[in-house]
């Protein structure tokens, strides 16, 4: 019987414990980084997301090159992206942040900045900046430059020009009309026309956003990143349009489960398989496919890309395009190397090596011609000829506005919310803010 | 009975009043005080570091609006534990957990008997069937999870290959994306992945059961059936109710598997408060919230733990009390 009491402690204990584990960091701001001057000189870490195939070597061998030039240690960590981004956070809080980190800006910028864990390197690494132009601007908070964009991309289309064939679609639609035919068309073929990572929400957020551009003036959107104001009847529209697409069922069995990019059964996974005849997915998605299938080549030169087809009445410019990128981003008390690896990051050199492999869009104008894919190439174009590029809308509101958004729209995936139940979430996540 | 162990506490403290005890007695009284501070002292000041302080700061964080970062500025009082309260998935959330709850005990129970007692008849193989039934339990979460994930996908899983082949075809969201089976597939993985440890307890007491016992039935002419009912299972009592007490505070924790499986999802069908709680925290960086959510969940395990001990265990523990003192 004594049993009965240890168990019963031992329960009691473990429970304590793991609620204990919930409770969160300290708010003390950046304390550590004291790894700096040991013997073997200075140590810089370095996270990053291209944990597969050739992005994953390639970074590996600019990290021992980096090293032996300047005589110091880069500590690389390469994560899968979401599973970076938690740590990120985590890293930020505890005050333990990597010396190198990816920025995605937006909301979430402007929160580092005002906590205080982001380096302003607006002067020292002034001629990178200039040479990136306008494409720091998602990275720019009260005209300071906190972090050096390496890769914008926009959001569209890739899909498989083999299975277009087959189904008899030569020319990829432009408009949302030829898009539900060439859906059907898919279907009639007995080919699943789209995958989408609706597990992850995010993916299916991207539709939301691409049809709030669409329907939304560009000064709704801007006013509406400022103001947290989501009255505009636009967004509605967007909320419509999303509802009439999942009413069409264009998308992959068991999509509500689907993850974005982790595994052969992902959406990503499904495309770079052959499964499904397209996706719409960011300016990595040829890099995450190649890291997907056993060759390592993805779908190879059977990719083709479009654009998200225009709609009708949309008050939005046709040609503004939804994208983002990412950001080499220091911490606050980093060593002065981690900002002359940054710099190192953007040359001319590694921006070429990096669009060579497919690693996504260089943004130092001498790589632009390095981008070997088609697809890519052809992405590179819309992005450089769009008039705007509108930031993710979860990553321009920050987390807390944008994850009720993007809850809100997997919700009218599974058929559970109205484009008005869209606004509200947002409204309401955003009210909270303050 | 019961005056046995008040005997033996005679001997530290006389039972004559404090003022007329002798000197030695006194001495003796320090040392020992001095003794129980010396050997619990290291045991307080973990508990204090790891247990008290987390709690109190998650009590902390729960009257704060704040995002992680930066100092706690932004004191809002109880407004996070209103709109915790208030939050359709928050409420689904603890429903959620309690279904899986009563639905752990409700299948487990049964189940884990009657394999415990089959296992405990000897026969060939008997080994094996008791690894081949515990070996779920050793499994990490994360691996049996994502295990499951793969067994469960729509269109390529083995799930789906077995269906096909005899003539059914799976849901069209898969039994993981569609909200109204997603539920009760997570408790199916759950009962294969806790089995063996209520089989194992259960086990471990049936060794307990004397075998005099039920020879006497058997002489008496009871049936094994009758035997199991009457001697075995009551006998059982305390194993049941300590297994019944793991089972439900690990079903009020309920996170990794949840994670894994379907973090959450479709449509909110499977949150539970650990992960409304890590969604709030980590993903919408709505730390107020989440601690507000912690403490919530913290009151509802606790309540239900003292509730749940001094209700149904205190018999067990209370006549756990008197052999110590006699031994």
């Amino acid at each position: 019987m004594k049993t009965v009491r240890t168990l019963s402690l031992l329960a009691s204990g473990s429970l304590i414990l793991t609620l204990a584990a919930c409770g969160g960091g300290d708010g003390e701001g950046s304390s550590g980084e004291e790894e700096g001057t040991t013997a073997g000189g200075t140590t810089i870490t370095w996270w990053h997301n291209s944990n597969t195939g050739d992005g994953l070597e390639y970074y590996a061998q600019l990290a021992e090159e980096f090293g032996e030039e300047h005589g110091v240690t880069v500590e690389v960590e390469a994560m899968q992206h979401e599973d970076m981004l938690t740590k990120l956070d985590a890293a930020f809080q505890a005050g333990d942040a990597p010396d190198i980190y990816m920025e995605r800006g937006g909301g979430e910028l402007a929160d580092h900045v005002e906590a205080d864990l982001t380096m302003d390197l607006t002067e020292v690494a002034a001629e990178e900046i200039e040479q990136v132009g306008g494409s720091v601007q998602g990275w720019t908070v009260d005209d300071r430059v906190y972090a050096l964009p390496f890769s914008v991309g926009v959001v569209g289309f890739w899909y498989n020009t083999e299975m277009f064939a087959e189904a008899g679609i030569n020319e990829p639609p432009t408009t949302w009309e030829e898009m539900y035919g060439a859906i059907d068309q898919l279907k009639a073929a007995g080919m699943e026309p789209i995958s989408v990572g609706a597990g992850d929400s995010w993916p299916a957020a991207h539709y939301w956003y691409q049809f709030a551009l669409r329907h939304c003036a560009e000064q709704t959107l801007t006013d509406a990143v400022k103001t947290l104001d989501f009255s505009d009847q636009c967004f509605i529209r967007a909320g419509e349009e999303v509802e009439r697409l999942v009413a069409a069922e264009p998308f992959n069995r068991g999509f509500l489960s689907t993850p974005a990019q982790s595994g052969p059964t992902s959406a990503s996974g499904l495309l770079a398989t052959g499964k499904v005849a397209m996706e719409m997915q960011g300016h990595w998605e040829p890099g995450v496919m190649a890291g997907l299938t056993e060759d390592g080549e993805g779908l190879g030169d059977k990719l083709g890309w479009f654009p998200f087809p225009e709609v009708e009445g949309g008050e939005g410019d046709p040609a503004a395009q939804l994208g983002g990128g990412d950001a080499w981003g220091v911490s606050a008390d980093a060593p002065p190397e981690a900002v002359e690896f940054v710099r190192f990051m953007l040359s001319d050199e590694v921006q070429r090596g990096f669009a060579e492999r497919n690693m996504g869009l260089p943004t130092n104008p001498n790589a632009g011609d390095a981008v070997a894919d088609p697809a890519l190439a052809g992405l590179l174009e819309v992005r450089d000829s769009a008039p705007y590029v509108q930031l993710y809308f979860d990553t321009a509101f920050g987390q807390s506005v944008g994850g009720a958004m993007n809850d809100a729209i997997a919700l009218m995936f599974a058929g559970q919310a109205s484009p008005q139940d869209i606004v509200d979430a947002t409204q309401a996540a955003a009210d909270a803010e303050g | 009975m019961s005056s046995i162990p008040i005997a033996r506490r005679g001997d530290a403290q006389t039972p004559a009043g404090r003022g007329s005890r002798p000197a030695g007695a006194r001495r003796r009284d320090w040392r020992m005080a001095l003794e129980i501070v010396a050997f619990t002292a290291p045991a307080l000041l973990l508990f204090a570091l790891f247990v008290v302080w987390p709690i109190l700061r998650a009590v902390q964080f729960s009257l704060f609006r704040w995002n992680g970062f930066g100092p706690l500025v932004d004191f809002v009082g109880l407004q996070n534990y209103a709109s915790v309260l208030a939050n359709e998935v928050f409420t689904d959330a603890v429903v959620h957990n309690l279904i899986i709850v009563v639905a752990s005990i409700l299948i487990q129970l049964p189940l884990g008997l009657a394999i415990a007692l089959l296992l405990n008849r000897r026969m060939r193989g008997q080994g094996l069937l008791r690894t081949i039934i515990f070996v779920p339990y050793v499994l990490s979460e994360v691996i049996a999870g994502v295990v499951w994930f793969q067994l469960l996908q729509p269109g390529s899983g083995a799930l789906e290959a077995m269906l096909g082949l005899v003539g059914l075809e799976g849901p069209y969201q898969g039994f993981l994306g569609t909200p109204s089976l997603a539920l009760p597939t997570l408790i199916v993985v759950l009962t294969w992945k806790y089995i063996g440890l209520a089989v194992l307890l259960f086990l471990a007491g049936l060794q307990g059961v004397p075998d005099e016992l039920v020879e006497a039935a058997q002489i008496d002419g009871a049936s094994w059936w009758r035997i199991q009912w009457s001697i075995t299972i009551p006998l059982l009592g305390p194993t049941i109710r300590i297994w019944a007490f793991l089972s439900m505070i690990g079903s009020l924790q309920l996170f990794d598997m949840v994670w894994i499986l379907t973090g959450g999802g479709p449509a909110n069908a499977t949150t539970t408060m650990a992960t409304f709680l890590v969604n709030e925290g980590t993903k919408r960086q709505n730390y107020g919230i989440a601690a507000a959510a912690s403490v919530v969940l913290f009151v509802i395990a606790l309540a239900m733990a003292l509730l749940y001990q001094r209700f149904v265990l205190a018999r067990d523990v209370a006549a756990a009390d008197v052999p110590r003192g006699v031994r």
